[in-house]
């Protein structure tokens, strides 16, 4: 909605990007498959889809947080933020390519400064045994270089960016509500100012309260010109904060759109995220039948094609992405427009 | 109010938590009748989970009686007689942490039939439960490492059927999972219950999905359950179940 249009200048700029996972028994798990999106600064990218369907996978390949296992094609170009390039002329701006920085560049000028990670279960991500005024006062030092008063002041103010209550900061993650912890990990990952925030299911497990506010902070700060890839199978939540919607099927990007179309009228065009979101309960309530590929064992045309109702003889082949969409047969039937949302249609 | 002589699962004036002098819950009462399905909303930390514990004879209240089809719980946890451990059926949030990782899916599901004294049928048991879940072929030879959040889940719900409970206890079953899968859940309990009539306390922070699948949603104090529940009576639209999982 508010994307910045008159000269689009990605952050992210990711290509057919795959990860392959080389398993004991020499066979391959295909988890990311030619993976292609843009993300500029100032915009949500929610990524959605199924558990297991390589999310998570495509988060940690672009920390480069993968196993040693795993074998990584394609490229994810960070550009830096326009508001730090000089207006000069092109070449200010080189990328640097997420799939080939070695593990120092990565260590010492991406993780954490160019790239910001909002984890899955925060709990789990702050250390237990330590407070999280400590560890928030860590990152500052290592991150800011600054030492006594000044690190205890950009403590407070980190804390206080991520609306993290001053009077906590002396309590151990045991210690702390869910939501709470979400913000300790939230102000952790915007300490270092990082132009793009990676946040991996940031609101699971949190109460529909907390996750809309959860996610409406996690706005605010794309709002003040971060990019935010949003991973989540929570499509309410994506619902209210993405500009665009990606969503993911067996490793394979299959439908990237503008959020009020996908959400609204008139709706999703590749079948399967037309099914997932007519599993919601305020929708149709049913779900998609089946259950997703085995990975390790994907068939070579349309991986959605064994569950899909408009399945034909052309979906042996693999479809090519088209306007957003890699599908044969995408949903284009008529549907009405009513705010009630609709009921019937989908199945054709 | 109902013409059935006890409620499947009655909770009368139930005082529980981890610390004798601040307990999270104060005096909470709950009936769920026969072929019921009630939804137990509230904040996370408000106790709801607490509750469902108790339901499920897991864990011993500091006061108060539950009555499982109109009989008092005579005992907690491993010390429950069987035959009202046996009652309830619980689903937990989960799965990773309620499922043993050195099982595979096929017994994990057979675990309470083992337990059971009905050896002799457990296979064809274990069989027919995964096949109404929607496991099939190699996912039952696997272990949970080796399987999703969703599947495992799966197998868990199969679990908890495995000894046709009267009572099915699910807390927050839904919670780690996506649109499809909880649709895909939904309707497995939903079969279930229609075939056996059993009642239902689903737990949970989702008012959309808790309002659609149960007969009426009960919700629990914010103020850390110090107050009654204000149980509102509300008729909410079930879910067109008709479709089998998978």
């Amino acid at each position: 909605m508010s994307r910045p249009s008159e000269t689009f200048r990605p952050l992210l700029r990711v290509r057919e990007l795959s990860v392959r996972f080389r398993t004991r028994g020499g066979r391959d798990i295909a988890a990311v498959s030619e993976v292609s999106f843009d993300l500029a600064a100032g915009e949500c990218l929610a990524l959605v889809g199924e558990s297991g369907c390589g999310k998570s996978v495509l988060a940690s390949a672009l920390l480069g947080l993968l196993p040693a296992n795993a074998r990584t094609s394609g490229s994810a170009l960070l550009h830096h933020p326009a508001r730090d390039a000089a207006p000069g002329p092109a070449g200010q701006d080189r990328p640097l390519d997420l799939l080939a920085a070695d593990e120092a560049t990565l260590a010492r000028t991406v993780r954490g400064r160019r790239v910001g990670l909002v984890p899955q279960s925060p709990a789990a991500h702050l250390t237990p045994v330590r407070t999280v005024g400590s560890q928030l006062a860590e990152i500052v030092r290592e991150l800011k270089g600054l030492r006594g008063k000044e690190l205890a002041e950009a403590t407070l103010a980190a804390a206080a960016r991520a609306a993290f209550p001053a009077d906590h900061l002396d309590r151990c993650p045991h210690q702390l509500s869910g939501g709470l912890a979400q913000r300790a990990a939230t102000a952790l990952a915007l300490v270092g100012d990082a132009p793009l925030l990676l946040a991996d299911e940031p609101t699971t497990g949190l109460d529909r309260e907390l996750v809309e506010r959860t996610v409406d902070e996690l706005r605010a700060h794309t709002d003040d010109g971060r990019g935010l890839l949003l991973i989540t199978h929570d499509l309410p939540a994506a619902e209210r904060v993405a500009d665009r919607v990606a969503v993911m099927y067996a490793g394979r990007l299959v439908e990237l759109a503008e959020a009020g179309p996908f959400f609204g009228a008139p709706g999703p065009r590749h079948p399967y995220a037309d099914g997932l979101l007519a599993a919601l309960p305020e929708r149709d309530f049913v779900p998609v039948p089946g259950m997703p590929p085995e990975l390790g064992d994907l068939p070579d045309g349309c991986a959605f094609a064994p569950r899909c109702a408009r399945a034909g003889a052309e979906c042996a082949q693999l479809p090519v992405p088209s306007d957003g969409v890699a599908c044969h047969h995408p949903v284009t039937t008529g549907r009405s427009v009513s705010a009630s949302g609709r009921r019937e249609g989908s199945t054709a | 109010m109902t013409a059935a002589p006890h409620p499947a699962l009655e909770l009368r004036e139930i005082t529980a938590g981890y610390q004798r002098r601040a307990p999270v819950l104060r005096q909470v009462s709950l009936s769920v009748h026969e072929g019921e399905a009630v939804g137990l909303l509230g904040p996370s930390g408000c106790g709801k989970s607490t509750l469902a514990k108790v339901a499920a004879l897991l864990h011993r209240p500091y006061a108060g009686t539950v009555r499982i089809g109109g009989e008092a719980a005579r005992g907690w946890r491993h010390r429950a007689p069987r035959a009202q451990r046996t009652a309830v059926g619980v689903v937990f949030q989960q799965p990773r942490l309620a499922a043993d990782p050195r099982l595979t899916l096929a017994a994990l599901i057979a675990e309470p039939l083992r337990a059971t004294v009905r050896a002799a049928e457990a296979a064809g048991r274990a069989a027919e439960l995964a096949e109404a879940v929607g496991l099939g072929g190699d996912l039952l030879g696997r272990r949970p490492h080796e399987v999703s959040d969703g599947q495992l889940q799966r197998a868990c719900l199969a679990r908890a059927l495995a000894l046709r409970p009267r009572v099915l206890v699910c807390d927050e079953m839904t919670a780690m999972l996506d649109a499809s899968t909880t649709a895909a859940l939904v309707a497995v309990v939903e079969d279930y219950r229609r075939r056996s009539g059993a009642a239902l306390l689903a737990v949970g922070h989702d008012r959309t999905l808790l309002e659609r699948w149960c007969d009426r949603t009960v919700e629990l104090d914010q103020q850390s359950g110090t107050r009654r529940c204000t149980a509102a009576l509300r008729s909410a639209p079930r879910a067109p179940a008709d479709t089998t999982a998978g």
